[in-house]
């Protein structure tokens, strides 16, 4: 999104006459958009997590604060965690205990930098990198450290539990869903995750999920190991309060409590929106309505604007929906045993992520152009899109030998410096 | 604000955070702090990748370093249970001696870094007019043994000896996967004949 900004007239680097401030700018909006989203996203999330929950229970939820359907609730817990007393225990390590919530949610807030919320040449995200998936999974990891600093600084036998439990969960899961990325970016032939958006464009029948059986059960399983490794029930052992009190943030209390909980909800998001663009289609919706009324075009123009707007809702609908899968499945199942997570982990999802990798990699070689099952043939408009952006397009249609491969690239790369230049 | 170029900016600024970090770990006492200062020290090279266009390598740097530093981190929590690891102190005479020894390869590596010509600092104009270049599919290609930054080559000779690093690449595999059978081996559970025997050999001794 940022060469857009900059494109726009009010911070063209080439009329503005102060440069830095135009980039200045352009970040704080990054910036200040990011944060309203994992914000906000979590008031929504909290109220409906209560409603949902309070539904499943064959309870109201809340009702009364904000007249109609409680959806002010979060705003009165809020204003009620601002007035709590902020304490801390005598035997803690004071700047481990009150750095540990903000390292949490900086992780949970630096996982959107490298999500783009809708594609095309120029696509919204704030920066667009090369190895976009690989980024995030890795800044997902780093999530734990606040746990585990909160979990060992609280001097507390409930806390320590707490974090180490939650250490070798998400140090296990990390396998199952490194193996379960790995399809897509092996389909998309990118790890550029515009890339791997746009290559399920069009009806949902391009979506990877339904690319064959194997993709199909991938999805499962990232979906189980994404859920384990942002530490939600049935995977919420490191807060077992059957066992451990609350875990790792017993002795959190006020606003410092409430950063995990943010943390919490927003890694929950970035999972679930992970988990469509790379799986269902990102902002290709499952009926291609932006191509059907003819939006698009010319990148600044209206209709360009509008269909990528449309992009953004669809993107955003989906992690709310993947969030909604959550809450439901928190509140239907019960809560494994650490011995239970540990063998669903390294027994089943590891050998079963493996098995359809490799599946999924034969599928894809002996039916490059399939879609569907196999049954539907990728449309010409896929290559058309990412042309330009990956070499590795460029593998499926060079007829093999390394002199005509290196043709191709050395042409598919001039183009790449037209179309996809980054600034 | 003109004068400034402000990648170079950033370059101090993250170089800055990544020292102090470091002298953070040295002076650190407590074992978890420690870590937790490593962490920040690499997770501010890690910047200094990606400021440098090198996503992958970023990618990599927050991944594998700063994931990595997270079992260090555990250790630690399990091994300061007890009292005496709690706070620990250097003596002087192991100060002096890790000076001496550090101070010199900083030394050595300080002129290195400085003698290679290719590594001289380019004028900001030429530094304004480079292009920052996507680098994860040549890497990518690279490692699967085309070497596609090569394909200009003139000399066919040449050419053929740049072929890639699949090899290595394979080896690095295989090794890796030996590590993890390996590990898997010693942290299985003993199997009970295993026992027996043992007891039998003890009760041969005496």
């Amino acid at each position: 999104m940022a060469h857009f900004l900059l494109e726009l007239t009010l911070f063209d680097i080439h009329i503005c006459p102060w440069p830095w401030l135009a980039y200045a700018i352009v970040g704080l909006i990054h910036v200040a958009l990011i944060l309203n989203l994992v914000a906000v996203s979590a008031l929504v999330f909290i109220w409906l997590e209560r409603k949902i929950s309070g539904r499943i229970q064959d309870r109201l939820g809340p009702t009364r604060v904000g007249g109609k359907f409680g959806w002010l609730q979060t705003l009165a817990d809020g204003l009620k965690l601002l007035t709590k007393e902020d304490l801390m225990p005598a035997g803690a390590d004071g700047m481990l205990f009150r750095i540990a919530p903000y390292i949490s949610f900086c992780a949970s807030i630096a996982a959107f930098i490298a999500i783009p919320f809708a594609g095309g040449a120029y696509p919204w995200i704030v920066q667009h990198l090369n190895t976009g998936v690989f980024f995030v999974l890795a800044v997902l990891g780093l999530e734990v450290f606040g746990v585990i600093l909160a979990g060992y600084s609280s001097a507390s036998k409930w806390s320590l539990f707490g974090a180490m439990r939650e250490a070798a969960q998400v140090v296990t899961y990390e396998v199952p869903l490194g193996m379960c990325v790995v399809v897509p970016v092996l389909i998309a032939g990118s790890m550029d995750m515009v890339v791997i958006g746009d290559r399920q464009a069009g009806w949902f029948t391009n979506w990877i999920v339904f690319h064959d059986p194997f993709t199909f059960i991938t999805t499962c399983v990232f979906f189980t190991c994404a859920m384990a490794s942002v530490n939600r029930a049935p995977f919420d052992l490191a807060e077992a309060e059957s066992e451990l009190v609350a875990g790792f943030h017993t002795e959190y209390s006020g606003l410092r409590w409430s950063f995990f909980f943010m943390a919490e909800y927003g890694s929950m998001f970035s999972v679930s929106i992970l988990a469509s663009i790379l799986f269902f289609g990102g902002w290709h919706g499952p009926v291609p309505i932006t191509s059907l009324l003819g939006l698009g075009g010319e990148s600044g123009s209206v209709g360009w604007g509008l269909a990528q707007a449309l992009g953004l809702a669809n993107v955003l609908f989906k992690g709310v929906v993947g969030v909604c899968l959550m809450i439901w499945v928190r509140w239907t199942l019960p809560r494994l045993r650490i011995d239970q997570v540990m063998t669903t982990c390294l027994k089943y999802c590891t050998p079963i992520a493996a098995a359809m990798f490799l599946g999924a990699t034969f599928w894809h070689y002996n039916l490059p152009d399939k879609n569907f099952f196999g049954l539907t043939n990728l449309p010409d408009a896929v290559y058309e899109i990412s042309e330009g952006w990956e070499i590795s397009e460029g593998w499926d249609r060079a007829s093999g030998d390394e002199e005509n491969l290196g043709d191709q690239i050395a042409s598919d790369q001039i183009t790449s410096d037209n179309v996809g230049g980054r600034r | 604000m003109e004068s400034i170029y402000w990648p170079t900016f950033f370059f101090w600024l993250f170089s800055l955070i990544s020292c102090s970090f470091a002298v953070g770990v040295l002076l650190a006492r407590n074992i978890v702090r420690m870590a937790f200062y490593l962490v920040l020290a690499l997770a501010a090279t890690a910047g200094l990748f990606f400021l440098a266009g090198a996503d992958f390598v970023g990618a990599m740097q927050l991944m594998i370093y700063v994931g990595g530093t997270l079992v260090l981190l555990i250790f630690g929590v399990m091994l300061t249970s007890q009292e005496r690891f709690i706070e620990m102190k250097t003596s002087s005479g192991e100060w002096v001696v890790a000076l001496l020894l550090g101070g010199m390869l900083l030394g050595i590596l300080l002129q290195a870094a400085m003698a290679v010509p290719a590594w001289q600092g380019m004028d900001r104009a030429a530094a304004e007019a480079t292009k920052v270049e996507k680098t994860a599919t040549p890497l990518g290609m690279g490692l699967l043994g085309v070497r596609v930054d090569q394909l200009d080559e003139q000399d066919e000779s040449r050419r053929k000896g740049m072929s890639g690093y699949l090899f290595h690449f394979e080896i690095v595999s295989v090794h890796l996967l030996v590590v993890l059978v390996g590990a898997a081996y010693l942290a299985r559970a003993k199997r009970k004949r295993g026992r027996d025997e043992l007891a039998g050999t003890g009760s041969n001794a005496t």
